[in-house]
């Protein structure tokens, strides 16, 4: 049977993260670096209009989900791939361990892909007796490290160049530098040989197209079509809600997947996979699959945080956010981090588990700004507050104060008297309450400001 | 001209030569000053934990309050202001009379910058100040309010005085409201931040619309030894007022 659910220790994580001097500067300096650039490369276009149009695309693919579901699975199927419909994460994970096992096959190639770590595929392979091997040069390093992603679009964020320089020499027992060309190369050596011996490759979609039934890898390290197109049988792991309707759409949002995620104008790569290989073609899957994965999405798009299935996983919110930026992804214990990651770990894992993380954001709206698909993310980040209360995950102290707030605050009389008590019991306040926050505000005045306009 | 003030309970409670510096610089340009005598609290501390049934209790009485009087309202506050522009209407979304009254409430509410600005060109008035000044743009008034270049226009109106843009003045300061009591160390360290980027300007003091941010902000100046000086807005420029 499965653990009884516990929050998120999320205080507790980023109170070690925050002693973790390394995690610090590696996250301030990717962070900021990320989040400049995002700003050079949008300052240059109509960003506003290109945020609409692809929000309006979004909206409209959520409305008829299952339609456009339905028209992908058919358009996919005649090109050749077997499409998968799982409705959670087990079951997926049982799919893509049966195709591996019908061939017989040990060792798989991956490439980067949220959805497999929302399903926790690489454990339950790994459990299975096959070899998995992350190609992405981030997800390969946290693969050595017994890690998780830190970060949606660059997992490996938290880690320097020094600190990776000391796991290669550890774990691959080559010889230490900080280089990271040289650490490229020692990767891309090693990555080659199994990009040729694996009998099937992973991959995740950032797109799929309705009306051919293709998916899209975006990729800056070309690792996705490798791992797409060398081994003979090719599975794809995606959610529902990436679907897109047509090629012709397409362009709306690769012009502000890239912008938004690096501040690159376009990535190094973009693979459009229709199908497996054709006659006549020299590379591609000679088998593929197509794993749909639902997992509360069918729910999710009914109810008032739908609009958290447009997100296209650009990483954006990180980057602005004041929170994740300072202390890194590790401390949200979940599959996805930073705002959109709250959101999402609220409406997947649901509030038992995430009630904490919802502490783990001021309400500063940054990332609101910088999304390319205006999820409001400040609102539903606040209304999962507002769930947060009304479902009882507050502490009972909070619960008590807040209504003790609520009389005051509509009572002129009682206010006046909170303020006088204010006054005369903190140093009181200031001996028993909690130091961290009382020492940082000033005493409450005997004449307070009423006092003298009256 | 009559302005009605909503003073805000940390001014009130704890910065009232902050709300005696407003009412100085709203008299300055002629206008008639009223202070409702029940007001209390926006409410602001209960609707960002999520407690709606407490911040609707707060927002009744707020609107209870001002509604039985004329007027622009003018908020000290950027976070304030907000909560009663933006968040007003949306507390009531389900009661449409109530919705009305908080939207009327709404129309006729300003933050103070805001006012200064579009109202009363206050940064057209040649006030005077002295010193190097840098502003911190608190996240509800910027992103909330959109009021982005009326505090900038005044600071930078002020004759004798130098004003230093803050590097990613935006960013939060960890306040955050009850996030600064329930995360305390991501708080500190957020401001501790923020104090950085201050002392990297040069200026001898920093300003801003929120007095909850100011608050964060000076108990990490205070905490690293800085000189800097922390004052609200309308401190700044009041200060030159004969």
């Amino acid at each position: 049977m499965s653990d009884p659910v516990t929050g998120v220790p999320f205080r507790a994580n980023a109170i070690r993260a925050l002693s973790d001097s390394a995690l610090r500067a590696a996250m301030r300096n990717a962070t900021e670096t990320f989040a400049t650039k995002r700003a050079e490369t949008v300052s240059a276009v109509p960003l506003e209009e290109w945020r609409d149009q692809a929000s309006d695309l979004r909206l409209r693919v959520l409305d008829h989900l299952s339609d456009y579901v339905d028209l992908f699975e058919r358009n996919a199927t005649r090109a050749g791939a077997k499409v998968h419909r799982t409705e959670g994460a087990k079951e997926a994970r049982e799919i893509i361990a049966s195709i591996l096992r019908g061939h017989g096959i040990a060792k798989v190639v991956k490439s980067k892909s949220m959805i497999s770590e929302e399903i926790h595929l690489n454990d339950f392979l790994q459990k299975q007796g096959v070899k998995v091997v992350e190609t992405d040069f981030g997800e390969y390093i946290i693969q050595i490290a017994g890690e998780g992603p830190s970060h949606i679009i660059a997992p490996a964020i938290h880690k320097d160049r020094r600190q990776v320089g000391k796991l290669f020499a550890e774990k691959l027992g080559c010889e230490y530098s900080d280089d990271p060309m040289v650490l490229a190369a020692i990767a891309k050596k090693i990555l080659r040989k199994e990009f040729f011996s694996a009998k099937a490759g992973i991959s995740g979609a950032n797109f799929a197209i309705a009306d051919s039934g293709s998916i899209v890898l975006v990729t800056n390290e070309g690792n996705g079509r490798m791992c797409t197109s060398i081994p003979p049988v090719h599975i794809a792991v995606l959610s529902i809600e990436k679907i897109v309707p047509s090629l012709s759409d397409l362009p709306k949002f690769i012009r502000l997947l890239p912008r938004s995620a690096t501040g690159q104008i376009l990535s190094s790569y973009m693979s459009v996979i229709t199908g497996t290989r054709k006659p006549g073609e020299s590379t591609g899957a000679e088998e593929m699959h197509v794993v749909l994965l639902d997992n509360g999405r069918s729910e999710i798009v009914k109810g008032e945080y739908r609009e958290m299935l447009k997100c296209i996983r650009c990483g954006a919110c990180l980057n602005a956010c004041p929170v994740y930026r300072l202390v890194g992804g590790h401390a949200y214990d979940s599959t996805y981090p930073g705002p959109m990651g709250i959101v999402l770990t609220a409406l997947l894992d649901g509030m038992e588990r995430a009630h904490p993380l919802l502490d783990a954001t001021t309400l500063c709206g940054a990332c609101g700004d910088v999304c390319p698909v205006k999820v409001p993310l400040p609102r539903l980040l606040h209304s999962l507050r507002e769930q947060r209360v009304e479902k009882g995950f507050t502490s009972r102290l909070e619960q008590m104060g807040m209504a003790g707030f609520g009389m005051v605050a509509q009572s002129s009389s009682l206010f006046n008297l909170g303020q006088a008590a204010a006054h005369l019991l903190w140093p009181i306040a200031r001996k028993i309450g909690p130091k961290d926050s009382l020492d940082r505000i000033p005493r409450p005045v005997s004449k307070t400001f009423r006092k003298i306009v009256s | 001209m009559r302005v009605q003030l909503f003073g805000t309970c940390l001014i009130d409670t704890m910065f009232p030569e902050t709300g005696e510096a407003t009412l100085r610089l709203l008299r300055y340009f002629g206008v008639d000053v009223g202070y409702p005598a029940g007001q209390t609290c926006c409410g602001k501390p209960a609707d960002s934990g999520g407690y709606s049934h407490e911040s609707r209790m707060a927002a009744r009485h707020f609107i209870s309050v001002f509604e039985k009087t004329d007027g622009p309202i003018v908020i000290p506050s950027g976070s304030c202001a907000s909560m009663v522009k933006n968040h007003y209407p949306e507390l009531f979304r389900d009661d449409w009379q109530m919705r009305e009254k908080a939207e009327a409430i709404a129309r006729r509410t300003y933050e103070l910058s805001q006012f200064l600005v579009h109202v009363l060109k206050a940064h057209e008035a040649g006030l005077t100040g002295k010193g190097k000044i840098t502003y911190h743009a608190s996240c509800q008034l910027t992103r909330e309010l959109g009021v982005r270049e009326e505090p900038r226009l005044l600071l930078k109106s002020l004759k004798g005085t130098d004003f230093i843009e803050l590097p990613s003045a935006d960013r939060c300061c960890g306040f955050g409201g009850i996030f600064m009591a329930k995360m305390p160390e991501i708080s500190m360290a957020l401001a501790d931040e923020k104090v950085e980027t201050i002392m990297s300007t040069g200026a001898d003091v920093v300003t801003g619309c929120d007095h909850g941010c100011l608050m964060n902000i000076a108990d990490a100046l205070r905490r690293q030894g800085s000189p800097v000086k922390v004052k609200h807005i309308a401190a700044v420029l009041a200060e030159g007022l004969t």
